[in-house]
C-alpha cells in the first residue's frame, strides 16, 4: 500500500512489516512453505504412479518404450539451462547491474521455457496424438499390455501435464517480472519478487529432472536390461 | 479485572475510526485487505454453508424418525446425508475457527499491523467462495450420492451425480486452506511483536500454527486425490477401477492421508480457542504451558500417521492395522494431556460462567467422550462391529460438533465485543448454550447406542426396534437447530443494538484486549513490546 509507506522506506514496503528484512524474510519463508504444498501436491501423484509401477510392471515399461526420448532429454536440457539463466538474472539484480543484463536473462529464461512447452507439443504430445496414444480422445494402441499401457499414458499424460500448467504459470510470473525490471522497481536493496519466483523457478524444473528419469529411462531402455 | 471494566468506560463505538467505519461500500469490503474485514467476509460465507449443511441434517432427521423412512426416496436421503458431510466438512468445519477467528486474531494476538500477506488473504477468501459456490450449485443443481468420502467406485461408475463439480467445488477450496495456512505460519514466524518469544504466545496461535502444518502438508493431497478421481470420470479410465488393474483402496488411502489429519484441523483451533477461555473465566495462568503448546504440535504430527485407522477392514494387510491402531492410540496422549491441563487449570480458579465458558465446558465433555470413544474404533477387535454404523457417526459428531463447532461458538461469542464493538445480550447466550449442550446430546447420545446394536450409517430405512432411538435423535435435532438459530438472532440484533463493550468487557490478559472494540484498522497505534506471559492473571491461588 503506496499510500502507508514512508518516504524512508525503500520501494515495495509493504505497510505492514516494521522493517524491510522481516518482509524479505517472509516471502522468502512463503515461497518456501508454497514449495513444501507443492512437493506435498506432486507427491501424492508420483505414490500412485509409483505403486500402479510395481504392481503392472511389464505393461508400464511397455507404455515407457512409446515416449520419445531424445525430446524428453533434450528439454531436460533446456529446463537446467534455463535455471541457469535464472540464477544469472537474480545474480544480476542483487548486484546492481544494469537492468538491461537482468532483463536480457530474464528473456532468456523465458525463451528456454516457451521452447520446453514447444518441443513438448509439437515433438511429443503431437506424435503421441497420432500415434493413438492420447487416452480416450484418441486412443488405438494395441500392443500385448494395452490396458496397462492405458493406465501408464493416463499417467503420463497427467504428470507432465501438470508440470506443464506449472511452466505456464512459471512463463506468466516472468513476463511479469520483466514488466518490473523494465519499470525499473528492482534494486540491489530490493529484489525479492525476483529471488522468490526463482525459487519456484528452480522447483518446477527439479520436477521435471525426477519426471524424467521415472517416466522415460527406468525399465529396461539400456542395451542388455 | 471485571470490576474495572467500568472505569476504562469507552466512548460510544461509532464516534472514534475503527476498521468497521473507515471506510463504507461493498467495494470497501470486496476489496479490502484488512485481515480483521476479511475475517468477518469468512465467517459471513461459513455461516451461510452451516445453514445450508444443517437443513440437510434437519431433513434427513425429519425422514428417519419412522423405520420406512417418512419422507424422501431413498436416492434423495443419499443426496442429503452426502450434501450434508460434504458442506460442513469442507466448506464450513475446515475454515471455521482459521479463516474467521484465526484470521482475525492472529495478528491482533501476537501485535501486528496484518498478517504476512496481506492480498493472498483476500485472493484466499475469494478462491473459497468460488470452491463453495460450486459446491452449492453441485447440490441445488441436483446434488451428489457418493457419501462424503466421494469413494470409488460410488463416485465413479456408480454415480450419474454431479461428483465432478463438486469433487472441483472441494479441491478450489483446498487453495483457500492452503494459501490460508502458508499466510498463517509466515505470520506467526515473521510477524511477531518484540517480546513476543514463541513460549509467550497465546495458546491459540500454537493450535493455529498446528492447524496451518496441516493444511500445507495435507490439503495438496486430497487436492491431488480429486484430481485423479476427476480424470477417471472425465477420461472414462478406470484409475481406481479393478477392471483394468487400478486399486481402490488406494483412493481411501490417499484420502484419508488428508482426511484424518483434517479432523485435527477442526479440532486443534477448538482446543486453543478453549485454553484462552478456561484461563479468562478462571482467571488463572495455564497449567502446564509448554506442555499444551506441544501436544498441538505433536497431535499434528501424529495425524498424518493413522490414516489406515479407517480402513481396518477394507483387507490392508493386517500388520499395517495393528500399527494404525497403535499409533491412532497415541493420539489420545497429547489430547488427555491437554483436558487434563484444563481440568488443572481449574482448579482453585475464581470461575465464572458467562456464555463462552459454558460453551468451553461443554467442549471439554463433549470432547471427552468423542475422544474416548475413538479409542473403541481404534481397536481393532472392537472397530469391526462398529465400523459402519452409527455408533462412528456420534463418535465424529461429538468430536466435530460437540468439539470444534462448541469451541467456534465460544470463541465467537468471547471475541464478539472485540469484533463488533457492541456486547450481545448474556442470559440469551446462557439459554442458547445450554439448549445447544442439551439438544446436542439428546441427539447424538442415542446413536452411540444405535450403532452399538448394529444399526448401519447411510441407510434410508431402518428396523422397527430402533425406532425409539432415532425418535429421540431426530427430537434433539430440532433442539439444536432451535439452539443455533437464537445466536444469530441475537449476535445479528447486537451489531446495532448492543451496549458498547468497551476495550476489555471479560478483563482478560492478551494484546488484543489492550486496544480498542472494535479495533483501528492498524490495529495498533505504536507497536507493543510484550514483556510478560501469556495468561499471566494476578490470582492469588497459584496452582500446587
Amino acid at each position: 500500500m503506496s499510500d502507508l509507506a514512508h518516504s524512508a522506506h525503500p520501494q515495495g514496503f509493504a505497510h505492514q512489516f516494521e522493517e524491510i528484512d522481516q518482509q524479505r524474510d517472509a516471502g522468502r519463508l512463503g515461497m518456501w512453505a508454497f514449495l513444501v504444498t507443492e512437493i506435498l501436491f506432486f507427491g501424492g501423484m508420483f505414490t500412485a504412479y509409483i505403486i500402479y509401477r510395481l504392481k503392472h510392471l511389464p505393461s508400464f515399461i511397455e507404455g515407457s518404450h512409446q515416449l520419445k526420448v531424445v525430446f524428453g532429454a533434450a528439454n531436460t536440457a533446456v529446463l537446467i539451462v534455463s535455471s541457469l539463466t535464472m540464477a544469472l538474472a537474480i545474480r544480476s539484480a542483487q548486484t546492481g547491474r544494469k537492468k538491461g543484463t537482468t532483463i536480457f536473462w530474464l528473456v532468456f529464461t523465458w525463451l528456454l521455457g516457451a521452447a520446453f512447452i514447444g518441443i513438448k507439443l509439437h515433438f511429443e504430445w503431437w506424435p503421441d496424438w497420432h500415434e493413438g496414444l492420447v487416452p480416450r480422445f484418441h486412443w488405438f494402441y494395441n500392443g500385448p499390455h494395452a490396458p496397462g499401457v492405458l493406465m501408464f499414458m493416463v499417467f503420463y499424460f497427467c504428470m507432465t501435464g501438470l508440470h506443464a500448467v506449472h511452466m505456464v504459470v512459471g512463463l506468466g510470473i516472468l513476463t511479469v517480472l520483466i514488466i518490473m525490471t523494465a519499470r525499473n522497481r528492482f534494486s540491489a536493496e530490493y529484489y525479492s519478487p525476483l529471488e522468490i519466483s526463482g525459487l519456484y523457478w528452480h522447483f518446477v524444473d527439479i520436477v521435471w529432472i525426477f519426471l524424467f528419469p521415472l517416466l522415460y529411462l527406468i525399465g529396461g531402455r539400456y542395451p542388455g536390461s | 479485572m471485571s470490576t474495572a471494566v467500568a472505569d476504562l468506560h469507552p466512548a460510544p463505538a461509532e464516534s472514534r475510526v475503527n476498521y468497521l467505519n473507515a471506510t463504507y461500500g461493498i467495494r470497501s469490503w470486496l476489496l479490502t485487505l484488512d485481515h480483521k474485514r476479511i475475517g468477518l467476509l469468512y465467517l459471513g460465507s461459513i455461516t451461510l454453508m452451516f445453514f445450508v449443511g444443517g437443513l440437510a441434517a434437519v431433513l434427513m432427521r425429519l425422514h428417519l424418525t419412522e423405520p420406512q423412512g417418512a419422507l424422501f426416496e431413498p436416492e434423495t436421503y443419499n443426496k442429503l446425508f452426502s450434501t450434508h458431510g460434504l458442506i460442513m466438512v469442507f466448506f464450513f468445519l475446515v475454515p471455521s475457527i482459521p479463516a474467521t477467528l484465526g484470521n482475525f486474531l492472529i495478528p491482533l494476538m501476537i501485535g501486528a499491523r496484518d498478517v504476512a500477506f496481506p492480498r493472498l488473504n483476500l485472493m484466499s477468501w475469494y478462491i473459497f467462495i468460488t470452491g463453495a459456490g460450486m459446491g452449492l450449485y453441485a447440490t441445488l443443481s441436483g446434488g451428489v450420492d457418493t457419501g462424503w468420502t466421494l469413494y470409488p467406485p460410488y463416485s465413479s461408475i456408480y454415480s450419474h451425480t454431479n461428483v465432478i463439480l463438486m469433487a472441483l467445488g472441494v479441491f478450489t477450496a483446498g487453495f483457500s486452506s492452503i494459501l490460508t495456512g502458508l499466510n498463517f505460519v509466515v505470520t506467526i514466524h515473521k510477524m511477531r511483536a518484540p517480546g513476543m518469544t514463541w513460549f509467550r504466545l497465546p495458546l491459540f496461535i500454537w493450535g493455529m500454527y498446528s492447524t496451518s502444518l496441516i493444511f500445507i502438508l495435507g490439503t495438496p493431497v486430497i487436492a491431488i486425490t480429486l484430481f485423479l478421481l476427476g480424470m477417471e470420470r472425465i477420461l472414462h479410465v478406470g484409475i481406481f477401477d479393478p477392471a483394468i488393474g487400478g486399486d481402490p483402496l488406494l483412493f481411501q488411502h490417499l484420502f484419508w492421508f488428508y482426511s484424518h489429519p483434517a479432523v485435527y484441523i477442526m479440532i486443534l483451533p477448538g482446543m486453543g480457542v478453549v485454553s484462552e477461555l478456561i484461563t479468562a473465566f478462571s482467571r488463572k495462568k495455564i497449567f502446564g504451558y509448554a506442555f499444551v503448546a506441544f501436544s498441538s504440535l505433536s497431535i499434528a504430527v501424529i495425524s498424518f500417521v493413522v490414516w489406515g485407522h479407517h480402513m481396518f477392514v477394507t483387507g490392508q494387510s493386517i500388520y499395517a492395522g495393528l500399527v494404525f491402531s497403535v499409533l491412532s492410540f497415541l493420539v489420545a496422549i497429547p489430547s488427555a494431556v491437554k483436558v487434563f491441563n484444563w481440568t488443572a487449570t481449574l482448579y482453585k480458579g475464581s470461575i465464572s460462567y458467562e456464555a463462552p465458558m459454558l460453551y468451553a465446558l461443554g467442549f471439554i465433555g463433549l470432547f471427552t467422550i468423542g475422544g474416548l470413544t475413538g479409542l473403541f474404533l481404534a481397536s481393532l477387535a472392537t472397530d469391526v462391529h462398529l465400523n459402519g454404523t452409527y455408533f462412528v457417526v456420534a463418535h465424529f459428531h461429538y468430536v466435530m460438533v460437540g468439539g470444534a463447532v462448541m469451541a467456534f461458538m465460544g470463541g465467537l461469542h468471547f471475541w464478539w465485543p472485540k469484533i463488533t464493538g457492541r456486547l450481545y445480550p448474556d442470559l440469551w447466550a446462557r439459554i442458547a448454550a445450554a439448549i445447544i449442550f442439551i439438544g446436542f446430546n439428546l441427539t447424538f447420545f442415542p446413536q452411540f447406542m444405535m450403532g452399538y446394536l448394529g444399526m448401519p450409517r447411510r441407510y434410508a430405512m431402518y428396523p422397527g426396534e430402533f425406532q425409539v432411538l432415532n425418535v429421540m435423535s431426530s427430537a434433539g435435532a430440532s433442539i439444536l437447530g432451535v439452539g443455533y438459530v437464537i445466536p444469530l438472532i441475537y449476535l445479528i440484533w447486537s451489531m446495532r443494538y448492543g451496549p458498547p463493550a468497551g476495550p476489555n468487557p471479560w478483563g482478560a490478559k492478551g494484546l488484543e484486549w489492550t486496544i480498542p472494540s472494535p479495533p483501528p484498522t492498524e490495529n495498533f497505534e505504536k507497536i507493543p513490546i510484550v514483556t510478560e506471559d501469556a495468561y499471566n492473571y494476578p490470582s492469588g491461588v497459584q496452582s500446587v
